[in-house]
């Protein structure tokens, strides 16, 4: 028995480590690797999956890209990077090993943060899509981003608590040692404090299930507004122990919560959820009707958008990132990354979102407009507000 | 004659290591610095030393702890905190919400040696307490140690030193470390195998000295080892304390291959992983902790992965997809603790009469991925 | 400092998820109590009866889907024991082999769970009823919130005169005070153990599903730290004493939520293990457990 189970173990181990050699051959036709560094489990992976999925459907249309008069083929190469911090490093690790010529992603700063040197060790450029804490593209000059930053929506998101909302005390809520949601609060906190409205900051441990107490919290120090930018697995629990306690209070957060999970969540309750985004489903139609018929003519696309065709804001971003890394691909007229580095500097491109131009400190884009949106809990739906310019 | 083949012995052995030396270093300098080989052998290495240091308790003391993720925490941000540059300390890249308590700077060495030391120091109060516990109870009050360290490392107040909950980054990793008086870079898998290396020889000579023999005979028979005049609780604490060490050294090693460090990280998760990697090596047996940690990180990381990928799917079935490699991995393991309780080498060590023995198949296959 | 304002609703909160503890303690008492076995798998059996009701409940009516989840949690329970407990224990390999034993089958479960749930955080079914809102002392709550002590309390009862009164209870308390005795008295001395791993997985199942209508997502993780804190409440009321583990599952849910109503969220998990060493430290046998020289 034990013999043959011996014998059966070292077969496995050996023709796993046979795929595992052979998987990295490849010949043929000119090829191109775009890596995708995206959570597709854990905390963020529903949010991850969704910007996963734009760049899917950017690679189903455009699946070539002209580089000085040759053809290349895209091969996009994804992996999960678990939305936890430990695991980036590794994950980010194996898309260097897959010799990526540039990188997208991820959704959720903190993997970003933590994936990053492994990136700028390794000389790859990354294209950060919607990871909006600054301390992303600080420091290191391979990690780009095309998205705005949280100094710039903690201001958006305090004046209009402050003024359209007409609040001046603020709860905010975020998990512990998360670089997002610990960011943006704190810029949150400070626009709005400059105001004139004074803040309660809670946080709570990761693994935590129970916000009853938080919520219980807000309530007891009369706060009008409840902010809390976290994932949208602990958005789930927030906003059903808010209406379980009865509380009144709008629920406020950032560009995590534009998922069709809180609309889940919210639907047929008596809550008010209000959030930032990057993009307004409607802003461009063509856009908006293609890629629901791509989603929807395919079972596993429909349940990684969350189970309905509602387009979120990141995966219309994962679309122009794509984009844009073809572009940047084009302008070094090379795949090789250390060009396509440089080229990124100066890549400008105009996609469904708007038009993305990096600035020349960071590499981080210039973007000045947030769409606000709120949600239908009677539909399900999102309704957009006047987007927010500032400067 | 016993002289001479003790002699013969360590010279083989000295030719090993240099050979792995040399091997190590040309695979640095002539293969890709990305590829993932190197990731695996630098985890390995890391791994091995914790697991090695855990199996000291557990295989050679017979005390059952479970506190090895909250030692190593203490070791990576130890060694995080003295090596980030003072300017880094003082900007707000990495500081964002505190002010850095701490105004000086180490160099990776002294750094390394502190963040053992202290993660000792903290071994050293709670083993008080807690050693006088037995087996399962142990177990527990350990894990719960743990637990209240990783609180007491994320807790606001702590934030001028920790940086509370937040990533800590931009200190002396691996790629920064440069050979003695140049500005050559050391190539970072050889440090990794020097340091787990030399620290895990450090441990086997403890294990062959008398001290060695006093913990393996508390292991064996507690109060037949009283009897015999061995203090229980001196030599109790003394293997918690050394076992700390090494893995707050080797957490200060994963602090510098992982580039950014965080509290979240050190669960009870990773002392699980660290637990069975020293039951599949074999309780009691360092070659085995040694090699069943590159095994173990080379499934987990890499040789499983196809598993994940739905496009390898034969015959339309659709059972390969994200998170199947773990399913596999995970059968595998309790596969070895049902049907192979003494893991890969028992409490042996490997040596080279075994590895002439036909039962050497399986180590051939491990030298191979190593 | 809210909680001193109005202290209501966390002592509710408090409450309710004391009562769900307290199903799940119950489980790793009864097992400690006869194996002297941690049974690290417990909290991942209650994560995976979560699981069970989300996609059973996505096809079946719930009349139907919850004595289904009941009898599944029940047979892997069962299953667990016999596959990876049992041949360990026949051989007489060293406890610590049965514990690490343990630790592998939750890892196991953790990793099906990410495997069939995709690793996302799966919603967990409306319970009609249970999940309706409600209002008491003016701290307005679910109705599960209220129901969960009655409920827990009414389900330890019956045990206890399960044990007290039946004869299976009875050769339980035989097997848990002499194992080897028992055994050549003619006790089927596996087919208690099968009965005790059914009992606490039944009432692990019927605790998640309690605790996840309050907490309505289930993720592979879930199982983790409630396991660990009911391990500590059992700890805590006397391991082996299912009234023991009853009062430590309420100390413990009640002073979590104190706490963090005192604004110190950080340590909300840190407390639970701090009193459990002091407890180890201080009164090792626990608050109602029997003294016994060879755990410490």
């Amino acid at each position: 028995m034990k013999k043959v189970l011996s014998v059966v173990l070292c077969v496995c181990l050996l023709c796993a480590m046979m795929a595992g050699c052979g998987g990295s051959s490849s010949g043929g036709k000119k090829t191109v690797t775009i890596g995708v560094f995206e959570p597709a489990s854990g905390d963020n992976g529903a949010g991850g999956k969704q910007e996963t999925l734009g760049v899917q459907y950017a690679n189903s249309i455009q699946p070539t890209v002209e580089i000085n008069g040759e053809t290349y083929d895209v091969v996009v190469k994804y992996v999960d990077n678990e939305s936890s911090n430990d695991k980036a490093p590794s994950a980010a690790a194996e898309l260097v090993n897959a010799g990526c010529s540039i990188i997208l992603g991820s959704y959720g700063s903190g993997v970003s943060i933590a994936g990053g040197p492994t990136f700028e060790n390794a000389g790859i450029p990354v294209v950060g899509i919607t990871c909006t804490n600054p301390a992303v593209t600080e420091g290191n000059s391979y990690y780009f981003r095309i998205c705005f930053l949280d100094p710039f929506q903690g201001t958006v998101l305090a004046n209009y608590a402050y003024s359209e909302l007409g609040v001046t005390k603020a709860y905010c809520l975020n998990k512990l040692g998360d670089d997002y949601s610990a960011g943006l609060v704190n810029y949150f906190i400070e626009a709005f404090e400059g105001l004139g409205g004074t803040c309660v900051h809670e946080e709570f441990p990761d693994g935590n299930s129970d916000f009853t107490s938080y919520v219980a919290n807000a309530k007891a120090a009369d706060c009008g507004v409840f902010f809390s930018p976290v994932s949208t697995e602990a958005a789930q629990l927030i906003i059903d122990q808010t209406v379980a306690q009865g509380a009144t209070f709008p629920l406020l957060a950032g560009d995590t919560w534009d998922s069709n999970v809180i609309l889940q969540a919210a639907m047929g309750k008596d809550v008010n959820v209000t959030i930032t985004t990057f993009y307004p489903e409607g802003a461009d139609a063509d856009f908006d009707s293609n890629i629901k018929v791509w989603i929807n003519g395919d079972a596993t696309n429909l349940a990684n958008n969350g189970g309905d065709d509602t387009v979120a804001a990141v995966t219309a971003m994962g679309y122009d990132a794509y984009f844009f890394a073809l572009a940047a691909m084009q302008k070094a007229g090379s795949t090789d990354p250390a060009k396509i580095m440089e080229a990124l500097w100066s890549t400008e491109y105009t996609g469904v979102t708007g038009p993305i131009k990096l600035d020349q400190t960071n590499g981080d884009a210039i973007r000045n407009t947030a769409y606000v949106k709120k949600a239908d809990t009677a539909t399900g739906t999102w309704m957009a507000m006047d987007p927010v310019t500032i400067g | 004659m016993n002289a001479v083949k003790g002699k013969k012995r360590s010279l083989y052995t000295g030719c090993i290591i240099a050979a792995l030396i040399v091997v190590l270093v040309v695979m640095e300098l002539t293969m890709k610095s990305t590829s993932m080989v190197f990731t695996l052998l630098k985890k390995g290495a890391i791994y091995a030393l914790v697991a090695v240091s855990m199996n000291l308790l557990n295989g050679f003391t017979g005390l059952f702890s479970l506190g090895q993720a909250g030692f190593m925490l203490i070791g990576a941000y130890t060694y995080a905190i003295l090596t980030m540059p003072v300017s880094i300390k003082l900007s707000d890249s990495v500081y964002k919400y505190y002010d850095c308590a701490i105004g000086f700077e180490l160099g990776v060495i002294p750094a390394m040696i502190v963040a053992g030391l202290l993660a000792a120091i903290f071994a050293a109060l709670i083993g008080l307490p807690v050693l006088r516990l037995k087996s399962d109870y142990l177990a527990i009050a350990t894990l719960g140690f743990a637990e209240i360290l990783r609180a007491i490392f994320q807790w606001d107040a702590m934030g001028p030193i920790t940086n509370g909950a937040n990533v800590m980054r931009q200190y002396q990793d691996l790629t920064d470390i440069k050979v003695p008086f140049t500005d050559i870079p050391f190539p970072p898998v050889l440090f990794c195998f020097l340091v787990s290396g030399l620290c895990i020889g450090v441990i086997v000579l403890l294990i062959n000295s008398s001290y060695g023999r006093a913990f393996k005979a508390i292991r064996d028979d507690e109060i037949a080892a009283e009897a015999m005049g061995i203090n229980l609780f001196k030599h109790k604490e003394m293997s918690f304390v050394i076992s700390s060490f090494f893995a707050g050294i080797s957490g200060a090693l994963l602090a510098m291959f992982q580039y950014t460090v965080q509290a979240a990280q050190f669960k009870t998760a990773m002392t699980y992983e660290i637990l069975l990697i020293v039951v599949i090596g074999g309780i009691g047996s360092i070659s085995g902790s040694c090699i069943s940690s590159f095994l173990f990180i080379a499934c987990n990381e890499w040789l499983l992965r196809f598993l994940d990928e739905s496009s390898n799917n034969i015959l339309g079935l659709t059972i390969l997809r994200s998170g199947f490699r773990k399913v596999v991995f995970s059968i595998i393991i309790m596969v070895i603790v049902l049907f192979f309780p003494k893991g890969i080498m028992g409490d042996r060590e490997l040596s080279l009469d075994r590895l002439k023995r036909p039962f050497a198949k399986k180590e051939k296959g491990v030298d191979a991925h190593g | 400092m809210q909680f001193l304002q109005n202290p209501m609703p966390y002592i509710l909160a408090g409450i309710s998820v004391g009562g769900q503890y307290a199903l799940i303690a119950i489980g790793y008492t009864m097992v400690y109590g006869i194996l002297r076995l941690i049974n690290f798998a417990h909290g991942d059996v209650f994560m995976v009866a979560g699981v069970f009701m989300v996609f059973l409940s996505a096809s079946l009516p719930l009349g139907l889907a919850i004595p289904l989840v009941l009898v599944l949690t029940v047979l892997l329970g069962f299953v667990i024991e016999r596959v990876a407990y049992k041949p360990l224990r026949t051989r007489n390999a060293p406890r610590m082999s049965i514990m690490i034993s343990a630790i592998g089958v939750s890892y196991l479960l953790q990793n099906c769970a990410l495997y069939f749930t995709g690793g996302l955080a799966k919603v967990y079914p409306q319970l009609p009823w249970l999940s309706d809102t409600i209002e008491i002392f003016g701290a307005v709550t679910k109705r599960v919130t209220l129901i969960t002590p009655v409920f827990t309390i009414v389900l330890v009862v019956a045990l206890v005169m399960f044990i007290r009164h039946t004869k299976i209870g009875m050769a339980m308390r035989a097997v848990a005070k002499d194992f080897e005795t028992s055994r050549l008295m003619g006790i089927k001395v596996n087919s208690v153990i099968s009965a005790t791993f059914i009992i606490g997985s039944f009432l692990a199942a019927v605790g998640s599903l309690l605790y996840f209508t309050n907490y309505a997502s289930v993720t592979p993780t879930s199982g983790g730290m409630p396991g660990l804190k009911c391990f500590v409440a059992a700890v805590f009321g006397g391991i082996g004493s299912i009234p023991g583990a009853v009062i430590g599952a309420f100390v413990i849910g009640i002073s979590e939520n104190i706490i963090k109503g005192l604004g110190w969220t950080t340590f909300s998990d840190a407390f639970t293990f701090a009193l459990l060493i002091v407890i180890l430290l201080v009164k090792p046998t626990g608050l109602f457990g029997e003294k016994a020289t060879d755990k410490v």
